[in-house]
């Protein structure tokens, strides 16, 4: 990465070897990225000789297609570096109509578009070990079956697909649609200028565009330029009407924001950024933070202790490098995934490796930012006072108004409360003071852990500790754990507790006689997994049970199932479920569904 | 088995082409169903009083965006019913795109016919054939709904429900139907409403005395019934222009208001007929929360938030195969086979990706373990100038977070200070989302609250946009340098008559979401069209196309013209001008080169002949290319369906 190697005395001076050289790299079509690393401490380097090397660098940039990047951390540096290079691809080659009179030629590309974590193949390990030529590939066959009649199958080619609409679905054959089809011309229009203001930055919906003028078009070039330039003059910006591809049923509306170039070699350009149609924008109302209690309004003391960390935590310090700025901030999962890929080629049965520290650095707070700023924090956390709300019981995870019940109101919070809270927690007066340890808090101020309670109700204490599904209250202790709040984990849990606790009733059920408790629970749990919008939780399990209970001989606890009208959760009830409303009741019918 | 028989096909008929499946149905989705029950006053009062459509006075500017504007220019005057009416109308047909599975009761109350399950005066619940009084939408009650207003007076007709010698209570009666409506669905999962629409804000002002407190007293105790089974009731009061509509007079007591909130509900101005139609839309539609987030500042602190999707695309839904004989869903079962010796296999556990020649194995919680960080947390990790979110900063629709202090009491303080002090130091916050099927590095965007005469515009709250990671910048500026060995830049004179264009094409009034999707439109008409058997195919306009008159004015045309001599010159001909015509790319060579040849081969043949005589498949396929070359038709696909494209083509 460093221009060394080149020899002083023989062919002219560096600087001539230098242009040598990048003549030749342009003639050969070379392109260069040259990565400058400066850590923060080279202060006993020779600056001499950085000087010089950043000299040769900045010759071989103004000279061939090489850029020069300078970064100050290793997290930077991962970024800087390229993974994967793509070839890029016009989205629209053509006129920008500025009006009937007068166009412009421009190309489209794409200036983000989400780099997506690799979609893996599914591994078959039936071929023989010996074998060599095996792919190891899984072929996937799809079959279609009629709802009605299970057994009856349905040739690919005789569907027709179909639309809802309310409870209708409406039959549309493609000829048929792409005969009603909206389609509208391929093109780009100007519809108008309008303030920068006015497109606020929220609305943006998609990756972004570049439109630049037509490579090689001088006229184009500068007709950007000139349009660009005083845009940015007036803060203006443009909203465009496209259409990428001729029979693209769709229009796309979006703003052109201008992007100066700051250098000599790269012309001037516009970002595109797609905005909402009326049918994508929800208009929610929110309450006014200015007509909230006073209780809820930051006083003059706290606003001035938030001005502080918005000020202080700052990741963009004069004179030193933007911390992670986009350009330069790889992707932690992506090169996570690449690590251990890397690890396992090594080393088949290999663990995963941890997220790399350099990764952490993305994920996680800058520890030397924090400490650095401890004392903005310890100021911050004085003057506001955070609690669980304490009157928040398990079944009001679903709001249904409760009255609250007045003398146990918690006074408005007094920041003298909440300094107490920190600096002497032991005498914190909960009511009942015993719930609360020391301890806990003093570890907590060096963790930035998830888990910041600053009180807990002593009462509250027995709800919140129920850790598994006992024997006497399965249903009982089952929205015990759901309602669980100290640890998300503690769902999952609760559900596959609940899962086997029906298994277990099933099996050791004698002439029936744990059937009724194995249903109460089978429905607390259907109802725990709508409301946890887990849904393929329990309609998997419901699939399972069925299989367990024909292999076991115990189909007349199905019957009692059946009876009971248990179903599948459907999409009507949890959104993230698959099964459509229509079919919730059908696996009753089938003697042996498979099982994913 | 596999219940994904619904697929989501945004590219078939959205042919966007970028789009692909992952980024379509986001994560984040809506929480539960929900059963609203519209009580619309149909006394006589919604009749008489009206609210007037004119819009303020047009700008005076050379083009002004008058498309909105223009709608409103054409109607007339409207009353409080048809104001009423339209905003259910259109309410309806929002849900039926995107929350069908929403249930829906319209209820008339006032009338002078009856028709309720419990036979009570006054009150009128409308439906069509084929669905329930409480039901989801279907294509046939929107079109019936759409013209209620022609046949209101003779099928369902308007009068006093109170009046003061009988002892009807009309509203009672309104709120008992509303209730019993309801009586479905658990509570658990479902979101209960009733809407109650009116202009009266003293329903009982006509009587006196006991009876009057009497009617009051039932009135409230079945109002805090409903409210007692879960029901929330709420009012889209509307004011009449003489009349300021009073909540304390009796329906504060309703709702249970006090104080504070009283003062906080402002009833829906009527002055300009928009911003009324526009507030009315804003409170149907019940706030959808995606998801608590818990949002660690550092430090041990951390707050509660709230996060909404206000903007995301919609899309013309899943695509239910159906059974083209008995027109009855279809689903798939989906069976894996081994590629190598094809004996049927259960889902695999495993995953493998190719690497160094290597297949390497991976089980499916290794997959979720990588993707695993910080899952449920929003962590922030400092803040930068505003200045350095870029305007290319951007993957995907932002998400609006807000504070809850349900359980977490103390974070809306600590949120409203960080806003403000964000705001003021124009500043933003970055810290990482750990969603658990996308984690990623967000910017989140202070927004002050912004409200105009028609009310909250922009709430306040802050705007979570997902950056992206250098793995998804793509260095596009640097691409052409090859080509431009120094780029020119506009000189000072050109970009002033850009600047003069510039100012003379200028949208006032636009606002971002104004247009509606015209390809979305149409494809929900041809669906209503064909869901009531209609045989006439809708057309649907198309507002997004630059305003025609607007740029014929005389001084845009020169404006125009100007900068358009000053950076082309004159005798310019944009057809033809690229420096380096003779370097176009090779593909667009080989395109021209393959035309060149089909058209010179395609005189050899009689098309017409040959299709006729049923001689097309004889022909080879390069031949039968020629034809689609010389026409421009696609030359994808199977012979037979290339002979089949060439006899539609023909018409044969």
């Amino acid at each position: 990465m460093r221009a060394t190697r080149i020899k002083d005395p023989y062919e002219g001076t560096k600087e001539d070897q230098v242009n040598t050289i990048a003549m030749q790299m342009t003639a050969h079509g070379m392109k260069m990225e040259c990565i400058i690393f400066r850590a923060k401490q080279d202060c006993d380097l020779d600056k001499g000789v950085m000087e010089e090397n950043d000299f040769l660098l900045s010759l071989f940039s103004n000279k061939s297609s090489s850029k020069m990047v300078y970064v100050e951390s290793a997290t930077s540096l991962l970024g800087a570096l390229r993974t994967r290079n793509i070839s890029p691809v016009t989205t629209y080659r053509g006129d920008f109509e500025l009006g009937p009179q007068m166009r412009i030629k421009v190309w489209v590309y794409k200036k983000t578009s989400e780099e997506k974590f690799p979609t893996l193949k599914k591994y078959s390990n039936k071929a023989p070990p010996t074998d060599k030529f095996a792919t190891h590939e899984v072929k996937v066959d799809y079959e279609y079956k009629s709802v009605e009649d299970p057994k009856r199958v349905v040739p690919p080619e005789q569907r027709i697909k179909g639309y809802r609409y309310g409870p209708q679905v409406v039959p549309i054959s493609s000829a048929e649609l792409d005969a009603v089809k909206f389609k509208p011309e391929k093109s780009v229009k100007l519809l108008g200028f309008t303030s920068a203001s006015n497109i606020m930055r929220q609305y943006y919906m998609k990756d972004v565009n570049l439109f630049i003028a037509e490579p090689g078009n001088t006229k184009a070039i500068l007709a950007i330029s000139a349009l660009a330039r005083a845009m940015k003059e007036m803060n203006k910006v443009a909203i465009v009407r496209c259409v990428w591809r001729q029979g693209q049923t769709n229009v796309v509306i979006g703003v052109l924001t201008p992007n100066l170039s700051e250098n000599d070699k790269t012309p001037d350009s516009f970002y595109f950024n797609v905005l909402p149609f009326a049918e994508d924008v929800r208009e929610f109302q929110f309450p006014s933070f200015s007509n909230l209690p006073p209780s809820k309004q930051p006083n003059e003391q706290q606003q001035e202790a938030a001005d502080k960390l918005v000020q202080m935590l700052d990741l963009a310090p004069a004179g030193k490098e933007e911390a992670l700025q986009p350009d330069l901030t790889p992707n932690p999962v992506l090169l996570r995934f690449y690590h251990s890929l890397e690890m396992k080629s090594k080393d088949p049965i290999a663990t995963l490796p941890p997220l790399d520290a350099t990764l952490k650095r993305i994920t996680e707070p800058d520890a030397g930012l924090l400490n650095q700023n401890g004392v903005v924090f310890e100021e911050f956390r004085r003057c506001f006072e955070v609690k669980e709300n304490p009157k928040l019981k398990k079944s009001s995870r679903r709001i249904i108004e409760e009255k609250p019940s007045g003398s146990d109101k918690e006074g408005e919070g007094t920041g003298a409360v909440a300094m107490d809270a920190i600096e002497y927690p032991s005498k914190v007066d909960t009511g009942k003071g015993d719930g609360y340890e020391s301890k806990d808090i003093v570890d907590k101020q060096g963790d930035y852990s998830s888990k910041v309670t600053f009180k807990k109700e002593g009462d509250d204490e027995s709800k919140f500790k129920v850790e598994k599904i006992g024997d006497d209250n399965p249903v009982q202790d089952f929205e015990a754990m759901l309602s669980r709040r100290d640890n998300p984990e503690w769902v999952e849990k609760a559900i596959n507790n609940m899962k086997q606790k029906i298994i277990s009733l099933v099996e050791n059920s004698f002439q029936g006689d744990n059937y009724l408790k194995a249903w109460e629970c089978l429905v607390a749990l259907r109802k725990g997994c709508i409301m946890e919008q887990e849904p393929t939780q329990f309609n998997k399990f419901l699939y399972k049970l069925d299989k367990y209970c024909h292999e076991k001989q115990l189909d007349d606890f199905l019957e009692y199932l059946y009876q009971r009208d248990v179903t599948l959760i459907s999409s009507a009830e949890a959104p993230e479920s698959k099964v459509p409303e229509c079919i919730t009741r059908i696996w009753m019918g089938k003697k042996e569904p498979k099982v994913e | 088995m596999d219940w994904s028989d619904s697929e989501v096909d945004p590219d078939e008929i959205f042919g966007d082409g970028d789009e692909d499946p992952e980024n379509g149905p986001y994560p984040e989705r809506d929480a539960t169903k929900e059963m609203v029950v519209y009580l619309v006053d149909a006394s006589p009062r919604m009749f008489s009083a009206t609210c007037s459509s004119e819009v303020g006075s047009l700008d005076t500017q050379d083009y002004v965006s008058t498309k909105h504007s223009k709608m409103t220019e054409n109607q007339k005057d409207a009353t409080h019913f048809e104001i009423a009416v339209h905003s259910i109308a259109s309410a309806l047909k929002t849900q039926i795109i995107n929350r069908s599975y929403d249930e829906v009761a319209i209820c008339f109350f006032n009338t002078r016919e009856k028709k309720n399950l419990q036979d009570l005066n006054g009150v009128y619940v409308f439906t069509v054939p084929d669905r329930e009084d409480l039901d989801r939408p279907t294509a046939r009650l929107i079109k019936e709904f759409d013209c209620i207003e022609d046949s209101f007076s003779k099928n369902i007709g308007s009068a006093y429900g109170i009046l003061s010698g009988t002892r009807d209570n009309s509203l009672y009666n309104a709120l008992w139907a509303a209730q019993g409506l309801l009586r479905k669905g658990s509570i658990k999962t479902t979101d209960k409403r009733i809407l109650l629409i009116t202009n009266e804000d003293d329903p009982f002002g006509n009587i006196k005395g006991v009876t009057k407190m009497d009617m009051m007293r039932t009135t409230l105790q079945r109002a805090k019934d409903a409210q007692e089974l879960g029901i929330s009731i709420e009012i889209l009061p509307l004011s009449r222009p003489d009349n300021e509509f009073n909540m304390s007079t009796f329906y504060a007591d309703l709702l249970g208001l006090e104080g504070k909130d009283l003062a906080d509900f402002k009833a829906l101005v009527g002055e300009r007929l928009e911003d009324m139609k526009n507030q009315l839309r804003k409170r149907m539609f019940r706030k959808r929360k995606v998801r608590r987030i818990n949002f660690i500042l550092g430090n041990g602190i951390s707050i509660e938030v709230d996060s909404y999707a206000l903007v995301r695309p919609t899309n013309p839904g899943a695509i239910t195969w159906l059974d083209s004989v008995t027109n009855l869903p279809v689903k798939s079962e989906r069976s894996f086979f081994c590629s190598d010796t094809g004996s049927l296999l259960q889902e695999s556990p495993q995953l493998f990706q190719t690497y160094k020649n290597q297949n390497i194995l991976f089980s499916v919680d290794e997959i979720s373990e990588i993707k695993r960080t910080s899952v449920g947390h929003l962590r922030l990790l400092g803040f930068k100038p505003l200045s350095l979110l870029k305007d290319y900063h951007n993957l995907r629709p932002s998400t609006f977070v807000f504070p809850s202090d349900e359980e977490m009491i103390g974070s809306t303080s600590i949120f409203i200070a960080l806003l403000r002090s964000m705001l003021r130091l124009k500043r933003f916050a970055v810290a990482f989302n750990g969603s658990s099927s996308n984690p990623h590095l967000v910017a989140l965007v202070a927004q002050d609250e912004i409200v105009s005469a028609s009310g909250q515009v922009e709430p306040a709250g802050m705007h979570m946009i997902y950056l992206p990671y250098s793995d998804d910048i793509r260095p596009i500026e640097e691409l052409h340098t090859d080509k431009n060995p120094v780029a020119p830049r506009a000189t000072d004179d050109q970009i002033k008559s850009a600047s003069s264009f510039v100012k003379r094409v200028e949208l006032k009034e636009f606002s971002v979401g104004q247009f509606s999707n015209p390809g979305l439109q149409r494809h929900y008409a041809v669906l209503q069209a064909l869901a009531l058997d209609e045989d006439e195919m809708p057309d649907v306009k198309d507002d997004t196309l630059p305003d025609e008159e607007g740029f014929a004015r005389p001084k845009i045309v020169t404006a125009l013209e100007e900068f358009k001599l000053s950076v082309y010159g004159e005798n310019y001909n944009e057809e033809n001008d690229t420096m380096d015509t003779g370097k176009t790319s090779e593909a667009s060579r080989k395109r021209k080169l393959i035309a060149d040849h089909a058209s010179k081969e395609y005189a050899n043949y009689n098309w017409s002949d040959l299709a006729d005589s049923g001689q097309l498949k004889d022909l080879t396929v390069a031949e039968l290319k020629y034809y689609l070359n010389v026409e421009k038709l696609p030359v994808t696909g199977k012979k037979e369906a290339l002979v089949t494209r060439i006899l539609t083509h023909m018409g044969k």
